[in-house]
């Protein structure tokens, strides 16, 4: 940008932000497919906010009591049944694939291709085995009798709650796993060397920690509380 | 562009955020594990749940290093949920009350 960063650090942070906005410049010193995320990012808050603000008003006026998530989500295992241990094992899947890929937009902008590629593959592969444990997990709720308009554990309203958070979010990780391998891709054919920039790799990293981040939210909420 | 390059910083700091992530969500499932009940429970849910989301966004999506003016961009509006959620908590508590008078009378 033109603006001179030692004139810009003399100011106060309110007084830059006061800048950024009124100067005759762009508002935000980042590249527009950046900021265009995190804005498609913040409506994709708000519709993740309306489905869980939707569930707590569900479950707060419901009479029949709500279904017990550690009992409904445990697993048989080694001759006993350990509560979450899907979901659990979900979450640190997720996280895993997070911390992949901050290291693989680090890569990227080091212009190091093939670990870049590396890691993001594996993000990619770490995303569609969370999807298939989730389809393990609908599957198994299914057979057990769980349908959006009645359960076999209590409140109705879990079922609509639970196949509408969890399938937007496992929506999201779908598509983000292809996105990621497109990204991949061109990163490998030198498409991002020809064009000089890396930025559209930190750019997915943005979209995929934010489906980690809604992950934080639905694990709190839905399976904890 | 006001960085050289995009978002660089060392690996390290992401592999220790990647290490913290875990450590916290193993403190949240203990959390149900050890099936915690009431008050206690929920603060400590909600104390890691906005831990770890607070280090995602800093961290891992880079909004620590932004300048404010899109940290404000983005931060801010969504505080206007809470009214949302405020509003639909008031709306929820008297849907119960009203069906649970029906079902007295």
């Amino acid at each position: 940008m033109a603006h001179d960063a030692a004139a810009d650090a003399a100011l106060s942070p309110l007084q830059q932000v006061a800048g950024d906005f009124s100067a005759d410049k762009n508002a935000f010193s980042v590249p527009w497919g950046k900021a265009m995320m995190w804005i498609f990012l913040l409506s994709d808050t708000f519709i993740f906010t309306c489905f869980l603000t939707s569930y707590m008003n569900v479950r707060m006026s419901t009479t029949t009591p709500w279904p017990f998530p550690s009992e409904v989500f445990a697993l048989h295992m080694f001759g006993q049944d350990i509560p979450l241990i899907l979901i659990a094992i979900m979450t640190f899947v997720l996280i895993t694939s997070s911390g992949t890929m901050a290291m693989a937009v680090n890569y990227g902008y080091r212009r190091h291709k093939r670990n870049t590629v590396l890691l993001m593959v594996a993000t990619a592969a770490l995303g569609a085995t969370f999807v298939s444990m989730q389809a393990f997990e609908w599957t198994k709720l299914i057979m057990e009798g769980a349908r959006p308009w009645e359960n076999p554990w209590g409140a109705p309203q879990f079922g609509s709650a639970f196949f509408m958070i969890t399938g937007f979010h496992g929506l999201h990780v779908s598509a983000g796993v292809i996105y990621l391998l497109v990204v991949a891709n061109r990163v490998r054919k030198g498409f991002y060397d020809k064009r000089g920039s890396y930025e559209m790799v930190e750019i997915a990293g943005l979209y995929w920690h934010f489906v980690d981040l809604v992950w934080v939210f639905i694990f709190a909420f839905f399976y904890l509380w | 562009m006001s960085q050289a390059e995009g978002q660089q910083h060392p690996i390290k700091i992401y592999l220790w955020i990647w290490l913290l992530l875990f450590v916290l969500s193993t403190f949240s499932y203990l959390v149900d594990y050890y099936h915690l009940q009431g008050y206690l429970r929920w603060s400590l849910i909600i104390v890691f749940m906005l831990l770890k989301a607070g280090f995602i966004v800093a961290i891992f999506m880079h909004m620590a290093w932004e300048r404010l003016a899109l940290k404000f961009a983005i931060l801010l509006p969504p505080l206007c949920l809470l009214i949302l959620i405020g509003f639909m908590a008031v709306e929820g508590d008297y849907t119960f009350f009203t069906r649970g008078a029906a079902f007295l009378h």
